[in-house]
Formats: structure tokens, sequence, C-alpha cells
């Protein structure tokens, strides 16, 4: 095996975990200062200069607090749930292009960890088992109120994952591809998919939110009714994998919405660089893209009120499918068309 | 129906039209609310560092006087026990002895003066009633304490130092009812 090979991914690899993690971190931490802007208070601003040590402060509080079990809880599976979240919450991030190949070292290293042909549906896979953690962990609290919280993230995230995937069909007819990085490069410069398919960037958008448990669908939490859903009975480090893991996925959809409707690393004027230096400045584009739509997230969760299960599931069903499906419909005639079927 | 106010609204219960089914305009409309909040001046007051002034008819904890020469005005008449409505004053007279004069202004003076801070419902009324301009009430706060017989306080903690003179000249220009 090609030990340089192994070494940049494991350098990548490395790099990406500690960027998920930061950037979930500081995510807290921008949450409580978004909300605390939005609602004309200052935030935390106690722990070092602007508060910027809250998130480690909170960290270390997670860490010191008792490690609790309920007595009838499954042990195995009360253990395993926040670490399932965690595991796939941060896999995700392995197939997206963080930016175009850096020559280094007399090396041309690709910015993405592991380069599958498939990579969305790779995504959309890993998405869906993300469930398995909220699920699991409700069941084996043995508590009502986590069993409901699970029993409606389950049911939300198969109604909105129907939806989210006929919006990335469209997406994937107009690339031919469904690898992520051709995606990407198929939106050079300001070629954003966006601009083709509105409708499909609002219906993945929404269903993202629906998948994250973000409000107003956070019917999987919803402090005032559940007292917190799936994880009431979690306390300590396990319970801070679970927030841990929901703001990892934002991170990641942030990432998935920027490569697939606002061209990745791609911004306009990009021609007039070229090697390392566009390589960075790409990176960078990248995560100002990402950081504006986790601060978009937490926009609307600091807006609107959550929904109620039956306008959730109503919403999903009856509005999003039928409208990406028509999308999707029209989408195929049209490329249909330009292909010279119809001559 | 004639409506008894004319704040009554007729609540209508139409059906949604196809836009407002959407949501979106809807929810676009909460967000520039929101937005906008972004750059409004916030309201909080960072409370250690900075502390909101007291109106000047504030009352806080009560304080004894002295007089310009440090001596107590109090005499113990009891008038301000008398007033007290929810009897949270007591006090024992004493007589003043010979020497003491630079301690007491008058003969009779108060031996133990002690307000039930857990009582007292700082009403303002013992320094009405206070014949000698003795007792007045402060914009100063009562100390959180750990037991309740703290909150207790003797003449140790209500009278004056005299080096460290208490101010309130802000009660006396607006606190009087009747002298304004």
């Amino acid at each position: 095996m090609d030990t340089g090979l192994f070494l940049e991914k494991l350098i990548l690899v490395v790099i990406l975990f500690a960027i998920s993690l930061g950037v979930a971190m500081y995510s807290t931490y921008l949450e409580r200062k978004v909300a605390a802007w939005f609602q004309d208070r200052v935030g935390p601003d106690r722990a070092g200069p602007w508060g910027l040590l809250q998130p480690l402060a909170d960290g270390g509080k997670m860490f010191f607090k008792e490690d609790f079990t309920p007595v009838n809880a499954d042990k195995w599976l009360f253990i395993i749930a926040p670490g399932i979240a965690m595991f796939v919450a941060l896999i995700t991030s392995a197939v997206i292009p963080w930016g175009p190949n850096i020559f280094l070292f007399g090396r041309d290293i690709q910015l993405q960890v592991a380069h599958v042909d498939i990579g969305i549906l790779f995504i959309m896979g890993f998405v869906s088992i993300g469930v398995y953690g909220i699920m699991i962990g409700g069941w084996a609290s043995n508590n009502k109120f986590s069993l409901f919280g699970a029993i409606r993230a389950s049911s939300q995230m198969i109604s909105y994952e129907l939806a989210m995937g006929i919006a990335v069909i469209t997406i994937v007819l107009l690339t031919g591809s469904l690898d992520l990085g051709e995606i990407v490069k198929a939106q050079h410069g300001i070629n954003w998919f966006v601009f083709k398919q509105p409708v499909a960037f609002i219906i993945f958008f929404v269903c993202a939110l629906a998948e994250c448990n973000r409000a107003p669908f956070d019917l999987a939490e919803c402090e005032s009714e559940l007292i917190g859903g799936y994880h009431t009975e979690y306390g300590s480090m396990k319970l801070g994998f679970f927030l841990f893991a929901e703001y990892t996925n934002m991170f990641i959809s942030s990432a998935v919405i920027a490569v697939l409707f606002f061209g990745g690393y791609n911004f306009p004027g990009m021609d007039a660089f070229t090697g390392n230096w566009l390589a960075l400045m790409c990176v960078g584009v990248f995560f100002a893209k990402i950081v504006f739509f986790i601060f978009v997230f937490m926009w609307i969760r600091w807006t609107i009120p959550r929904f109620r299960f039956d306008q959730l599931m109503h919403l999903g069903w009856k509005r999003m499918i039928p409208i990406a499906l028509i999308n999707l419909l029209i989408t195929a005639v049209v490329i249909a068309f330009m292909e010279g079927w119809f001559n | 129906m004639q409506s008894l106010t004319n704040r009554s609204k007729m609540v209508s219960n139409k059906k949604m039209s196809f836009v407002e089914k959407l949501y979106l305009p809807a929810i676009f409309g909460g967000m520039l609310i929101t937005f906008k909040h972004l750059f409004k001046k916030h309201n909080t007051l960072k409370y250690p560092e900075q502390t909101k002034k007291f109106a000047p008819v504030y009352r806080g904890q009560h304080v004894l006087k002295r007089d310009e020469e440090g001596r107590e005005n109090c005499t113990a008449c009891g008038l301000c026990a008398v007033a007290c409505p929810a009897e949270a004053i007591t006090m024992v007279a004493g007589e003043r002895k010979k020497g003491e004069e630079s301690l007491y202004r008058e003969e009779k003076y108060a031996e133990t003066y002690e307000i039930n801070m857990l009582r007292c419902i700082f009403c303002g009324l013992c320094e009405e009633a206070c014949p000698k301009e003795a007792i007045f009430l402060t914009d100063r706060l009562v100390p959180s304490q750990f037991e309740r017989n703290e909150f207790i306080m003797g003449k140790d903690r209500l009278v004056e130092d005299v080096n460290n003179r208490i101010d309130i000249t802000a009660r006396q220009l607006t606190g009087k009812r009747g002298e304004i």
C-alpha cells in the first residue's frame, strides 16, 4: 500500500475530525449568541473575551456530571445510542469534497477523505442510520416521553427522507452523476444549481431541517411537551454526545446543501487563480457558505414556532412529496427535450 | 351584539388560501422581523459591573441617623414601633448616664433597637412617624443571609458609622408626605 496516500488520508481524517468537533462546539456558542441577538440580549459573555471559552466550560461541566443510568433502562442500548448518533454524524464528512486538489511535497492531494462514486447515496444512507441513535436511545431509556420522542423522530425522518431523496434526484438528473465531486465541478463559477432548481433547494432545505431535528421540526425533543424527548433520561457526556451529534449533523447538512445547491467550493471569479492559492480560497469560501447555512438554521430556529405533529406529517406527505415529484417530472421533461428526445 | 369595550375583535376561522398554506411568505416575513432585531440595541444591564440607579423614593434597608456631632438621634419614644403595620420593630429604652452626652443627643436613648427584616414590608411608616428624624429608609438592599435570625438587625447594623455617614438627602427631599 502507498504509505504517502495512507499518511495523507490519515492527516486529512484527523483534521476533519477536529474541524467537525470544533465547528459543533462553537455552533453551541453561536446558537446561544444568535438567540441572544435575536431577542435583544447579549448572550454568554463571561467565559473569556466575548464568552469565547463558553463551549469549553460547557464541555467541562458535561464531563464532571454524574453518569447516570436509569434502573429499568436497557443498559447496553442506553450506552450505545449516543455512540451511534455521534458515529453517524461524523462519518458523513468523509465523502464531502472540501476543495480542489492541493499540490504539496510533490503530491497531488485530494481534499476528500473517500472519493466514492456514489457519494450522495452514501450520505443519504448514513443519514437514515442516524435515526437509530435517537430511536435506540428513546427505547432504551424506558421512559414514555423518550419513547414518544423516538417514535416521532423515526416517523418524521421516514416521511421527510422521501421528499429529500426526490429533490436530490433532480440534481442527479442535471449532472448525470452521484459523485459529489462531479456535482461540485458541474457548478463551476456562479453556475450554481440553486438558480436552476430553486424548488428542489427549498424542499431539500426544509427536509434537512427535519432530518436534523431542528426547529420548527424539533418534535423529537420539544422541551415543552416531551421534556427533552429521546434524551430525557440522559445526562453527563452521553447527553453531550447527543447534542454534539445534532450540531455535527447541522454542520454536515450545511455542507451538503452548499455542495448540492450553492456550488460547494466554487465561487464567481475563481478562474483568476490557480494552484494552491485557488485551493485555499476554495476551502475558505466553502466554509463561509457552511457557516452561513448554520446561521440560517439558527435564524429559522429562533423565528418560527414548532409545528404540530399532524401539521408536520401533512406538510411532509401532502405538500413536499407531490411538489418534489412535479418538480422532478418537469426537470426530466426539460432535460429530455434539451437532449432531443421529442424531435 | 353590542360590545362592552372597543377592544373586542371578531375572530375569523376562514380557510387558508393556497399562498398561506405554503407557509413560506409568513416564514420569510418572520425571518425579516428577527433579522431586524440583530441590529437593535440590547437592554442587558451587566449586573455586578453595572447597577441600576434607584428611584429617589426607593425604600430599602433602614438607617438610624446620628446628628452633626455624631450623637444618636433616637430617643426610644416607640412611635415607629407603634406605626409599624408589620410589627417588625422592637426596642428597649435606657437613660443616658453622666459622661455619655457625646453618644446620645437626649436623656433617653434606645439600649436595644431591632428590626426584623423578614417582617418589615418597607412601607416607610416608621420614617414618617419619627419625630426626631432618627430613622430613615435608604437605597441600600438588605443583604441575603443563610440563617433566619441574621435578618433581625440590631443597633450594630442599623446605626450609621460616625466616619461613614449614609446619605439620605434624596429621601428628605421627596419622602415626607405633605412636605413637598
